[in-house]
C-alpha cells in the first residue's frame, strides 16, 4: 500500500523542527508501525538520506520505549495498544499519517520523535519505593494479602512508563502515571509504612519538575496503552490529603 | 596459558555457600566509601546488584543504553521465577530444584554454582514480597505458584503472565531508593565499548553518551557486566531488538575467556514468523504449556481448520512420545519435537511451520475465566499480534531463538578470567549447562545480583582498599578511548550502501540454518565461510548516515552487527568442536535411535572457556572439567 506520512524531523534539541513529507509505497498491512519506520529508514539511507530517529526495544508493548502521537493520538486510534502493536492494517491504502514526538514541556525533543522522559524517573526517585534492605525480608508468607487488593494492586503496576497520558493531558499531568505507583504501594501492606511521607516526595517532585495540574478530563486513561484506571488518580488524592491532616 | 580455577570450595554442597560467607573477607564501612563500582546493566542482575552495593555503602555507577533502568531486557520476562519454597507441600526443595537444573542442563552445568542459586532463590522471593511485588496470590492469601517445562513440582511465583516486569520494577524502585541516597549514580543511554584494565586489573569502561556522541570515560576499582544474554544473533528472536552482546564480547577481547559460546537455547512457544518485515519474534510464555496441549494433525499436509479435525485425528505428539513430562517437557525437546514434526510435513499454517497449541479442554475442564486469570494478556497480545482469538481457535507457534546459556567464564566468585571483572545474569554462562528450564533465568539474575555478588565482590574488594581512586587520566584510558574512537571512524568511513541491520539480517538467516535448532559437521563448515564472506561485505559495503557527536542509531547498530559477526564465528567454532549432542547443541550426528540427544561423557564433560588470542588468529580451548560428586549422571530422559 501507499501512505503519505508527515513526520516530525528535529535535528536536535537545540534546532527547530518541522514536518517532512515523505510518499511512501512501500508499505504492507502485514507489517507493524514501527516495521513500517524500519522500512522507510531503509529507503531513506539508502537514497542516502538520514533515518528518522525513533525510540523503541522490546516491541511487544512491555517496555514503554516506543511511543509518539500518530495522528495527533499518542500511540494512534486503537485503545490499549502501544506504537509497536500498531498495526498497518488499521490504514487505508494512500492515507495521510501524520508523525509527531510526545509533546510535553516536562519531555523535552531529543532528535525527530524521541524526547527526554527522564522527569519520570525523578519522580520515582523522590519516594517511588519501599525501603527494605537485601536480606532484610520475612518469608514471603509471613503478610498475607487479600487476593482482591493484591488484584487491583496489580491492576495498577503495569503501567509502563511509556508517557501517553502527559502526551495526552492538555495540562501536561502526569497524575495517572504517578498515582498508579502510590497506589501500588497503598494497597499492599508492605506499602503503608511510608505511604505518608511517599505520597508527598512524589506529589511535590512532580509539581517540581513543571508537570501540571489533574483538571479531571479523563484523556490520560482514554490513551493509556495499559488501560490504568482514573481510580488510581482519586486514590492518591485520598491519599495525599490523608497525609496532609494526620 | 591461563590455568581456569573456578575456586570452588571444598565443602559439602549443603555448606559451601555458607562456609564461603563466613570466611570471606569484609570490607569495613568507611572503607567502602572509599571504593567505586561499575555496574553494566541495570536488569534485574545489574540493577539488583546496583540497589545491593549502594545499601552496602560503596559508591555505584551503574550503565544502561536505554532512556532509564526500567527498561532493560527483564522487563519483558513473562512467565515466572523459581523458588524452592515447597508452598505446595509437593515434594519440592533446594536439592531437587539443584537436581531439576542439573539434569535440565543435561550435566553440563557447575554443581556448586547451581547448588548455591537454588539456595538463595528462597531469599530472591522473600525480597521481591517485601519490595511490593504484586505475585500472584491465592484466596487465603498465600502466594501462588506454577509449573514450567522439565520438573513435576509448581514451584514458579508468577505475575500473570508480566512477570518479569514486575521484578523488574521491585528492583527499579531499590534502585531508586539508592539513586535518592546518593549512593547509586545513574547514567542512562551509555553503550559501554570498551574496558580499562590497568596493571591486569579492570578498572573502568569507555562509553558513548548516545545523545550527545561524546565518548566518555569512568573508573572504579571493580567492574561488573550484567549485560544479557545475545539470542539476537538470529536477528529475529524473542529479545528486544537493541539487545546484544557487545559488552560482553568486548571484555572477550581484553582477555576474558567465552564459554560454551553455542549453547543457545531455541523456546518452543513463539508466534511463528508472519512475514519478512519483521524486526522481532513474540515469545508466548511457556507456562502456557500448563494447560495448552499442542497437536499437529495426523496426516500430512491437513489443511482443514484446526477446530474441524476431530480428537481421533489430533497428534499430541509431545503427550505420545513423553508420557511422563507430556506438554511440560523441557523447551530443547519440545522444539525439536516441533521441528521434527514440521520437517516431516505435518506442520499447519501457510508455511507449515507452526504447530498447534491449544486450550479448548482447559477451557472446558476450568472455564475461560479461570484461564482468563491466568493468562489474560498474554491471550490479548496473541490475537493483537496475529488477528485470531486463541480462546476459540487453538494458537499457531514455533520455536525461536529465545536464551543463552554461554556467555562469560565465571569462577564461583562470579570473577571472570580478567581481574576485577565480573558477570552476573545472562551474561555469564555459569547455572544453566546446555539448557536452560523455564523461570530460572530471573532467579539466577537475581541471586546473582542480590545475593551472591554483593558478598563475592567484597573478598575482591577488601585487598583493595589502599588502592586510591582512579583517574581517568591514566594512559590506559587515553588508548582505550582513542581506539573506540577509531573503530567508530572506521565503521562511518566504509560508505558503502547496505544498512548495518540488512546485514544483520542476513547473518541471523544463516545462523538459524547451520548453528540454530540442530547442526551437523557439514553445515558448520559451510556457515563458517559465509560469516567470513559476509563480515567482508559488511566492513567493505556498510553505509552509516549522520555522525559520531549526535544521536545516531544506525552507528550503535552497526557497531554491535560487527561484534556479531566475530561471536557468530566463535559460536560455529563451539559447535564444531563438540561433536556429542547436549541439551539445546543437537548435533545430528549424535542421536539415539529415537532421535534424542546423545552425551559423550567421556569426551565432553567440561566447560568450553575460549581465550581469544588476537585479531584473525585461532581460538584458544580451555577446558573446564566438571566432576559430578553429588548427583548420579545419567541419560536424560523425560519418557
Ligand atoms: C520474551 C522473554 C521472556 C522471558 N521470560 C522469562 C521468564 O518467564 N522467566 C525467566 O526466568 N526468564 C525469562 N526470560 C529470560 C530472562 O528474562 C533473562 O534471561 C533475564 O531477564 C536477563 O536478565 P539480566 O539482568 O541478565 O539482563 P537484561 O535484563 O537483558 O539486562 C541487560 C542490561 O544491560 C544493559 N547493557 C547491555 N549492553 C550494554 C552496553 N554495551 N552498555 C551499557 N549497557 C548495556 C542493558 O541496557 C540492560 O540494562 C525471558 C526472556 C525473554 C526474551
Ligand atoms: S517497544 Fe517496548 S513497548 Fe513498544
Amino acid at each position: 500500500m501507499n501512505i503519505k506520512l508527515k513526520i516530525w524531523r528535529q535535528k536536535n534539541a537545540e534546532s527547530k523542527g518541522a514536518f517532512v513529507k515523505y510518499d511512501f509505497d512501500g508499505v504492507s498491512p502485514e507489517m507493524s508501525f514501527l516495521e513500517m519506520l524500519d522500512a522507510l529508514n531503509k529507503k531513506l539511507i539508502e537514497e542516502g538520506d538520514e533515518p528518522v530517529a525513533f525510540d523503541h526495544d522490546c516491541r511487544e508493548g512491555i517496555c514503554g520505549t516506543c511511543g509518539m502521537y500518530i495522528n495527533g493520538r499518542p500511540h494512534g486510534s486503537v485503545q490499549g495498544i502501544t506504537t509497536c502493536h500498531l498495526s498497518m492494517r488499521k490504514f487505508k491504502n494512500r492515507a495521510t499519517i501524520y508523525v509527531e514526538p510526545w509533546r510535553a514541556k516536562p519531555f523535552p525533543v531529543i532528535k525527530d520523535l524521541i524526547v527526554d522522559r527522564s522527569a519520570f524517573d525523578k519522580i520515582m526517585t523522590a519516594g517511588g519505593f519501599i525501603s527494605t534492605n537485601v536480606g532484610s525480608a520475612p518469608d514471603a508468607h509471613a503478610i498475607p494479602v487479600v487476593k482482591e487488593k493484591a488484584d487491583i494492586a496489580f491492576d495498577s503496576t503495569i503501567c509502563i512508563g511509556c508517557g501517553a497520558c502527559v502526551a495526552a493531558c492538555k495540562n501536561a499531568s502526569a497524575m495517572l502515571f504517578l498515582s498508579a505507583k502510590v497506589s501500588q504501594y497503598a494497597l499492599l501492606p508492605q506499602g503503608r509504612v511510608e505511604a505518608k511521607e511517599r505520597v508527598q516526595a512524589m506529589v511535590l517532585k512532580m509539581d517540581e519538575l513543571g508537570f501540571g495540574n489533574c483538571t479531571n478530563t479523563g484523556a490520560c486513561e482514554a490513551e493509556c496503552p495499559k488501560n490504568i484506571s482514573l481510580s488510581n488518580i482519586a486514590r492518591m488524592n485520598r491519599e495525599f490529603y490523608k497525609a496532609k491532616i494526620t | 596459558m591461563t590455568i581456569l580455577n573456578s575456586k570452588i570450595p571444598e565443602d559439602s554442597l549443603a555448606e559451601k555457600w555458607a562456609k564461603y560467607k563466613a570466611s570471606a573477607k569484609l570490607v569495613n564501612p568507611a572503607n567502602k566509601k572509599k571504593l567505586d563500582i561499575i555496574v553494566v546493566g541495570t536488569g534485574l542482575a545489574g540493577a539488583g546488584a546496583a540497589s545491593a552495593l549502594g545499601e552496602l555503602g560503596y559508591n555505584v555507577k551503574n550503565f544502561c543504553f536505554q532512556d532509564t533502568p526500567r527498561r532493560a531486557h527483564s522487563v519483558a520476562a513473562q512467565g515466572g521465577i523459581n523458588a524452592a519454597k515447597n508452598y505446595k507441600n509437593d515434594g519440592d526443595s533446594i536439592y531437587r530444584l539443584f537436581y531439576d537444573m542439573i539434569k535440565g542442563g543435561d550435566y553440563r552445568a557447575r554443581e556448586a554454582n547451581v547448588y548455591r542459586a537454588a539456595e538463595v532463590s528462597n531469599d530472591v522471593i522473600d525480597h521481591f514480597t517485601a519490595l511490593g511485588v504484586p505475585f500472584a496470590r491465592d484466596y487465603g492469601g498465600n502466594l501462588d505458584n506454577r509449573s514450567f517445562g522439565g520438573v513435576q513440582v509448581s514451584r514458579t511465583f508468577y505475575a500473570k503472565g508480566q512477570t518479569g516486569q514486575q521484578c523488574l520494577l521491585g528492583t527499579y524502585s531499590s534502585l531508586n531508593r539508592q539513586i535518592s541516597k546518593g549512593m547509586v549514580k545513574m547514567f542512562p543511554r551509555r553503550e559501554m565499548l570498551e574496558l580499562v584494565i590497568i596493571d591486569g586489573k579492570a578498572r573502568g569502561i569507555i562509553t558513548r553518551n548516545l545523545i550527545t556522541g561524546k565518548i566518555e570515560r569512568y573508573s572504579a576499582h571493580a567492574v561488573v557486566l550484567a549485560t544479557g544474554g545475545y539470542g539476537t544473533i538470529y536477528y529475529l528472536s524473542t529479545l528486544a531488538v537493541n539487545s546484544n552482546p557487545s559488552a560482553a564480547w568486548k571484555v572477550h577481547k581484553k582477555g576474558a575467556f567465552f564459554a560454551n559460546p553455542s549453547f543457545v537455547q531455541i523456546h518452543p512457544t513463539s508466534i511463528p514468523q508472519l512475514n519478512d518485515y519483521q524486526a522481532k519474534l513474540t515469545l508466548m510464555s511457556e507456562s502456557l504449556r500448563n494447560d495448552g496441549r499442542i497437536w499437529v494433525p495426523k496426516k500430512k499436509g491437513d489443511k482443514r481448520p484446526p477446530n474441524e479435525i476431530p480428537e481421533e485425528e489430533r497428534d499430541y505428539y509431545l503427550e505420545r512420545r513423553y508420557p511422563a513430562f507430556g506438554n511440560l517437557v523441557p523447551r530443547d525437546v519440545a522444539s525439536r519435537a516441533a521441528k521434527e514434526r514440521c520437517d516431516a510435513g505435518y506442520g499447519v499454517g501457510d508455511t507449515g511451520l507452526a504447530v498447534n497449541l491449544d486450550f479448548k479442554d482447559a477451557i472446558k475442564t476450568q472455564g475461560k475465566k479461570a484461564i482468563e486469570d491466568k493468562y489474560g494478556n498474554l491471550f490479548e497480545m496473541y490475537e493483537t499480534i496475529t488477528g485470531i482469538n486463541p480462546y476459540e481457535k487453538p494458537m499457531r507457534i514455533y520455536p525461536a531463538g529465545h536464551y543463552t546459556m554461554g556467555g562469560l567464564w565465571v569462577d564461583y566468585e562470579l570473577m571472570t578470567t580478567i581481574q576485577g571483572l565480573y558477570a552476573i545474569g545472562e551474561s555469564n554462562f555459569s547455572d544453566h549447562g546446555a539448557n536452560r528450564l523455564g523461570a530460572s533465568s530471573l532467579m539466577q539474575a537475581s541471586g546473582d545480583g542480590y545475593f551472591i555478588l554483593p558478598y563475592t565482590i567484597g573478598d575482591y574488594l577488601a585487598d583493595e582498599i589502599r588502592t586510591p581512586r582512579i583517574s581517568t587520566d591514566l594512559k590506559e584510558f587515553e588508548e582505550a578511548e582513542k581506539a573506540v574512537k577509531e573503530r567508530l571512524e572506521k565503521l562511518i568511513l566504509i560508505n558503502g550502501k547496505q544498512t548495518a541491520s540488512s546485514f544483520h539480517k542476513r547473518l541471523g538467516k544463516i545462523m538459524w540454518d547451520y548453528c540454530g535448532m540442530t547442526r551437523n559437521e557439514k553445515g558448520l563448515k559451510k556457515v563458517a565461510e559465509k560469516i567470513k564472506e559476509l563480515k567482508e561485505e559488511f566492513w567493505s559495503d556498510l553505509k552509516i548516515p549522520g555522525e559520531l557527536y549526535e544521536v545516531n542509531q544506525e552507528l550503535e547498530k552497526a557497531g554491535r552487527v560487527a561484534d556479531y559477526f566475530e561471536l557468530a564465528n566463535l559460536m560455529v567454532i563451539d559447535a564444531l568442536n563438540r561433536t556429542e549432542s547436549c541439551g539445546a547443541h543437537f548435533r545430528e550426528e549424535s542421536q539415539t535411535p529415537e532421535g534424542e540427544a546423545k552425551r559423550d561423557d567421556k569426551n565432553f564433560a567440561y566447560v568450553a572457556a575460549w581465550e581469544y588470542t588476537g585479531e584473525n588468529k585461532p581460538h584458544q580451548l580451555h577446558k573446564e572439567k566438571l566432576e559430578f560428586e553429588f548427583v548420579e549422571v545419567k541419560e536424560r530422559t523425560y519418557k
